[in-house]
């Protein structure tokens, strides 16, 4: 879908993308990296719209510098920024922005009415967009960017803004652009956790160098952590203590979660297996604990991209906790 | 629109009738039209939104009511032409925009911010540009939008003048050189000022800005040129009152009508420029019209996404 070799672009004060090479197939791909990391860059040269200063990319086979318009019309784009009218219906853009896509009135019509029932919007097409909500706003600038049918979209952040539940929703219909609408997707995020759950693969760059570029399950699905917490007792008044004693006993080896200020009461453990979950439950209950919770959690993406730093980061909370 | 019918899926198992279908996603493989057709679109959604068509009904207000105050003064005149059965116009087709000439800035500065600073305002831009229309596409379809829709105000009550005076049965030969010297003027009208229009509105996303700013050099360029006129003129260095008039857009086109298109000049002293000054006149307006291009071509090279 995406391949870039080398690519390099150099403004006359920063180096945004220093020789990225990086080959993108099907499916979901997260794009991610702290702000400045040269995300939107790299959208920009993939659309034909910015020339890089070295080195060269293709989009869906064709060459970046010199197919350019061929390359977006088979392409869609959603801004990170807002970038809608406030004093027109949906429907009105999305027509549009569909014929700016080069589709015929009554196709422009069709595909819009599709297009933003897919990405759940109702009666509300029809009201101006100044009225919607955040929500709502998001899923129509995703529906500029699918009206066209395109094989591949760029999605600019496209959680940004959203309440956890809004992000939730978002991210399921990333997913169903590829699943069921048959569409690869780029999506890009400084919030490395939400992507591990939604893409197929992830590319990390960082300072414009490509720090990793993985399918998620290298990442994330070689080992299931669980974590867990309890509640204290009069018995035992700091029940963490007491549970990540008693599975030492056990031969369980078991560690703090994180060294974020009020995540001390979270303790992380590898399950082997089912008999981990068993050995967990039986454990909290010899003891009279209440379990508050146990899940899996898997390998943030963080820690992979980032092991120094995050280092440095807990030395430097625990300082502030003491 | 957009009424789903399950045509030829076979009839939903008992029980199951209150099933709400998903039909699923369609995938498009009808026709893409391209670069040219996404231009068109541009232009005739900018030129509609030029009056207001395809918008709320605040914002056909103003434009359907400047389009009214120009053509009514032209239906009055026809009256008063066919019943006082005159020889004549009393105003000719070229004067008219002259004339108007308040109006007309009140339309432009009103719309070339609507065309233009709305969508830097809102940041549209970078959608157009993520689509298969390149920075002259849309800096052509915007002009060309912004210019039909002035031709359309300014020619309008030529029209509405033509039409009477044919009515009136005055000499036909006479009265469509003068509207076609009319449309000449007025289509040259169009695109200065759609250019002068554009440019300013192009460097502000906020539209009140634009306006002011339009408003602004089209009516002090023209109040300070008409000054220096009036006072050459009382000086008697009246030699020096065409090239005043090369300041201002509205003298500029005064001064190429009167040069070559049998207008009589609203200058002071009633003398325009003779045809040597006169071509200086259309050299300068030409090339304010091919300036306003390349300003425009360089602002949105700039905008980009």
């Amino acid at each position: 879908m995406i391949a870039t070799e080398s690519l390099s672009k150099r403004f006359p004060r920063v180096t945004a993308l220093d020789r990225l090479s990086v080959d993108v197939g099907p499916g979901v791909t997260g794009l991610v990296g702290a702000n400045g990391a040269g995300k939107s860059t790299l959208i920009k040269i993939l659309l034909g719209l910015s020339p890089a200063t070295e080195g060269r990319a293709e989009v869906l086979g064709l060459d970046v510098a010199s197919k350019g318009a061929d390359i977006r019309e088979r392409v869609g784009y959603m801004p990170e920024h807002d970038c809608l009218p406030p004093d027109v219906s949906a429907t009105e853009f999305v027509v549009h922005m569909a014929r700016m896509s080069g589709l015929p009135p009554t196709a422009a019509r069709e595909r819009t009415a599709d297009t933003l029932r897919h990405v759940g919007l109702y009666e509300e097409r029809y009201r101006p967009i100044g009225g919607y909500s955040t929500g709502m706003k998001q899923r129509v600038k995703l529906a500029q960017a699918l009206v066209h049918d395109p094989q591949l979209v760029f999605l600019d952040e496209p959680t940004n803004g959203l309440d956890p539940v809004g992000r939730d929703e978002m991210l399921g219909l990333i997913r169903r652009i590829h699943t069921d609408f048959g569409i690869s997707v780029l999506v890009t995020s400084h919030l490395l956790g939400e992507l591990e759950r939604t893409c197929d693969h992830v590319v990390v760059i960082d300072g414009g160098k490509l720090l990793r570029s993985s399918s998620t399950t290298d990442f994330t699905q070689t080992t299931t952590t669980l974590a867990i917490e309890v509640t204290d007792t009069d018995e035992h008044p700091d029940g963490t203590h007491a549970v990540r004693d008693a599975l030492h006993a056990r031969g369980v080896s078991v560690e703090d979660g994180g060294g974020l200020p009020g995540a001390g009461h979270i303790l992380l453990l590898t399950a082997q297996g089912e008999e981990t979950y068993d050995l967990v439950r039986d454990v909290i209950a010899d003891l009279g604990l209440g379990l508050v919770r146990m899940e899996q959690r898997r390998h943030h993406i963080a820690e992979v991209f980032k092991s120094s730093d995050e280092h440095e980061q807990r030395k430097e909370a625990v300082g502030h906790g003491g | 629109m957009a009424v789903e019918h399950s045509t030829g899926t076979p009839a939903p198992a008992p029980g199951d009738q209150t099933r709400i279908h998903n039909i699923g996603y369609r995938n498009y493989d009808g026709p893409r039209l391209g670069r040219a057709y996404a231009r068109r679109s541009l232009y005739s959604q900018s030129l509609r939104g030029s009056y207001g068509l395809g918008r709320s009904v605040k914002s056909k207000v103003l434009p359907m009511l400047l389009f009214v105050v120009m053509c009514v003064p032209a239906a009055i005149i026809v009256a008063v032409a066919v019943a006082t059965k005159a020889g004549a116009l009393p105003l000719d087709y070229t004067r008219n925009a002259i004339v108007m000439q308040a109006v007309i800035s009140l339309y432009v500065a009103s719309q070339a911010p609507q065309s233009v600073s709305r969508d830097l305002r809102f940041k549209t831009v970078p959608l157009y540009f993520s689509r298969p229309i390149e920075t002259a596409d849309y800096v052509r379809a915007k002009f060309a939008a912004l210019a039909s829709a002035l031709f359309i105000l300014t020619a309008a009550p030529l029209l509405v003048l033509y039409v009477g005076a044919l009515l009136a049965k005055l000499d036909f030969a006479d009265q469509t050189k003068g509207f076609a010297q009319g449309l000449v003027s007025v289509a040259l009208l169009s695109l200065l000022f759609a250019g002068i229009g554009l440019v300013i509105a192009s460097f502000t996303p906020r539209r009140g800005f634009g306006i002011a700013a339009v408003i602004a050099v089209l009516t002090i360029t023209y109040g300070a040129v008409s000054t220096l006129q009036a006072i050459a003129d009382a000086q008697g260095s009246s030699d020096a009152v065409p090239w005043i008039g090369l300041f201002s857009p509205i003298t500029l086109v005064d001064g190429v009508q009167s040069a070559f298109l049998g207008a009589t000049s609203a200058f002071p002293g009633g003398v325009g420029p003779g045809h040597g000054e006169g071509v200086v006149y259309v050299l300068v307006a030409l090339g304010l019209i091919a300036a306003s291009y390349g300003l425009l071509m360089r602002r949105y090279k700039k905008v980009g996404l």
